[in-house]
């Protein structure tokens, strides 16, 4: 028997479990799915080999009846994540053949928890990017078109663009994402698919290749708000490993999912509705808010005041934590070293190794980083941001302190752009990607990006919901509810 | 804010990149922009506002000082570009 493609992780467990086929039929359909995806350059490493293994230990686990939820579903990994013996190189040639003798802890609780892997995934480099573009692989494509011009390859966002287009292709059930600034809800957004970030501290950040600690964090990508309340259930939870991860019973996220948001306050921030938002947008917003008030919601104004220095501070406080981590790649434990010339010293191999291994955008991330953390700059601009930082999460906390619960918003201010179309541009206007997502790390939120319609281009078009530090079990919730009014049924025709 | 040629190479140079004199020009032009975008923060007044150190408040924990992980030199060698006898081998370092 095969099994089929397009189910949910709810579905395919619920199958499993009922035995309607076996976890090694359900790895067998996506080993080939992941390798006829080719042209959608999402899977950068195939694991088919292991897929099938941990497969039969999955139908084992299923069948004496010790199957989780996750048991037997196969999943795509973003490259950031350290796989023990597998390649991992967060997409840059500076990591050129690192197989780490380790795995990372959210991927290794995904394993103890049955899941199958299929391979590792496209993300911009070091996930610097919005495009994934700055991947060393080349970039992902959007498995969606436009109506209009059906032959141009969109991006499927970015940094987890790989694994955004994975999931939109039907490739796999589910992918790991990772998001500093936006990186799992904007290329949700843009593929159709639901992306959460959860509040910071909730996964693990252990064995995630480091890009802005303070921000990073690891979450699912998944079909629907109940997969990802499955499999963030999985992938959560305290780990000695990371000082930074919250010693917190993690909850049942899916017995959270009732639909139920009668009473509940949702604000709309006014600073969100940025100068030429284009009108499809506004106009989904508009039928968020409706929805949510239909469904029980009472929808308030509000005000999140400095909204408009996210983007700056972001963009000195990520570089400048990157810049500081990425300083361990100098060619001499691991991944690409350069040659040097007779006369030259160690100090040239550090510069050319760098030179020759990061990508520009990650070169130019560093630079800034390094500039705003010298001597006579670290004041008026890391220190500056830093202040802006705790500016931005009060205006969070006083509207939570106020009562609101949730806060509704867009999650890009477009829908999925083309290939190269940004090439020429200014950096600045691919930063700008990153408006609406960026406050929720820099506050260290749960944030999660719901499709709740289609653009004129027939694009997938996406809002977010932000919620309280560890609320995320109401935010799914809230989520749900979203996502039921919306009832967001398309998919991206296949052409690969 | 902006970056003249000389402190794009003294920026390159304490993030230990190389670049190219050539590319210098254009580097410099690349900083000065991104950082004129984040001269926006100025525009906000921070007075009395700490700098947010931690974005969760907690407590770090502690724990004994004990060893809890070694005797992996092969582990930790496998992944070198150059490892010889045991160690990492660099060019040299000292004269």
């Amino acid at each position: 028997m095969t099994a089929p493609r397009g189910l949910t992780i709810a579905q395919a467990r619920d199958a499993l479990r009922k035995g309607a086929f076996t976890a090694r039929e359900l790895a067998e359909t996506y080993v080939a799915a992941a390798e006829e995806g080719a042209r959608l350059n999402a899977f950068i490493a195939h694991t088919s080999e292991q897929a099938l293994k941990q497969a039969d230990a999955a139908d084992a686990r299923l069948k004496a009846g010790d199957a989780p939820a996750m048991c037997g579903i196969p999943l795509g990994i973003k490259d950031l994540f350290a796989t023990e013996g597998v390649q991992t190189q967060a997409a840059s040639n500076i990591l050129a053949g690192f197989r780490p003798p380790y795995e990372s802890t959210v991927t290794r609780k995904l394993w103890d928890a049955g899941a199958v892997m299929l391979g590792k995934l496209n993300m911009d480099e070091f996930a610097m990017g919005s495009s994934n573009e700055t991947s060393a692989y080349g970039p992902a494509i959007n498995p969606w078109r436009r109506k209009d011009a059906p032959d141009t390859n969109l991006t499927p966002g970015g940094s987890s663009g790989g694994s955004a287009a994975a999931v939109a292709g039907d490739l796999c059930l589910a992918a790991t994402g990772t998001d500093t600034g936006g990186s799992i809800r904007q290329p949700a957004a843009f593929t159709g698919i639901t992306g959460v970030k959860p509040t910071y501290g909730r996964c693990s950040r252990w064995g995630i290749v480091a890009f802005a600690s303070s921000l990073d964090q690891a979450g699912p990508m998944t079909r629907d708000v109940r997969d990802a309340a499955i499999m963030l259930g999985a992938m959560a939870g305290h780990d000695p490993m990371d000082s930074t991860s919250a010693d917190l019973a993690v909850p049942d996220f899916e017995a959270a999912l009732t639909g139920d948001i009668r009473g509940r306050k949702i604000g709309i921030p006014r600073e969100y509705r940025v100068e030429g938002m284009p009108a499809e947008i506004e106009t989904l917003w508009a039928e968020g808010r409706a929805m949510l008030a239909d469904a029980g919601a009472e929808i308030v104004d509000i005000s999140l005041p400095h909204t408009r220095y996210a983007l700056p501070a972001y963009y000195v406080i990520a570089p400048a934590e990157a810049s500081s981590n990425l300083a361990r790649y100098d060619g001499v434990r691991y991944g690409h070293r350069a040659k040097i010339r007779q006369g030259e010293g160690i100090t040239e191999m550090y510069e050319r190794t760098r030179a020759e291994g990061f990508g520009d955008e990650v070169k130019r991330r560093i630079m800034i980083g390094a500039y705003v953390l010298s001597a006579g700059y670290y004041d008026a601009y890391y220190k500056k941001a830093q202040k802006v930082r705790t500016l931005i999460k009060r205006d969070f906390e006083q509207v939570y302190a106020d009562g609101v619960d949730a806060i509704l918003t867009p999650a890009t201010p477009s829908a999925a752009f083309g290939i190269g179309e940004m090439a020429d541009a200014d950096p600045i206007r691919m930063y700008l990607n990153d408006v609406f997502t960026v406050t929720v790390n820099l506050s260290g939120l749960p944030g999660i990006a719901v499709p709740t319609g289609l653009s004129s281009q027939g694009l997938p078009l996406g809002l977010q919901l932000i919620g309280r530090p560890w609320e995320e079990a109401d935010l799914l919730n809230t989520a749900y509810a979203l996502e039921k009014r919306a009832d967001f049924a398309h998919h991206a025709e296949k052409w690969w | 804010m902006s970056i003249d040629k000389d402190t794009a190479r003294r920026v390159a140079h304490l993030a230990r990149i190389e670049v190219a004199e050539e590319a210098l020009e254009p580097l410099a032009r690349d900083l000065s922009r991104i950082l004129d975008f984040m001269d926006e923060l100025s525009q906000v007044d921070t007075d009395g506002v700490e700098p947010m150190t931690s974005v969760t408040p907690m407590e770090l924990k502690r724990r004994d000082d004990v060893i809890t992980d070694g005797n992996r030199q092969d582990d930790i060698l496998k992944n070198a570009p150059d490892a010889r006898e045991g160690f990492f081998a660099v060019p040299k370092v000292v004269e």
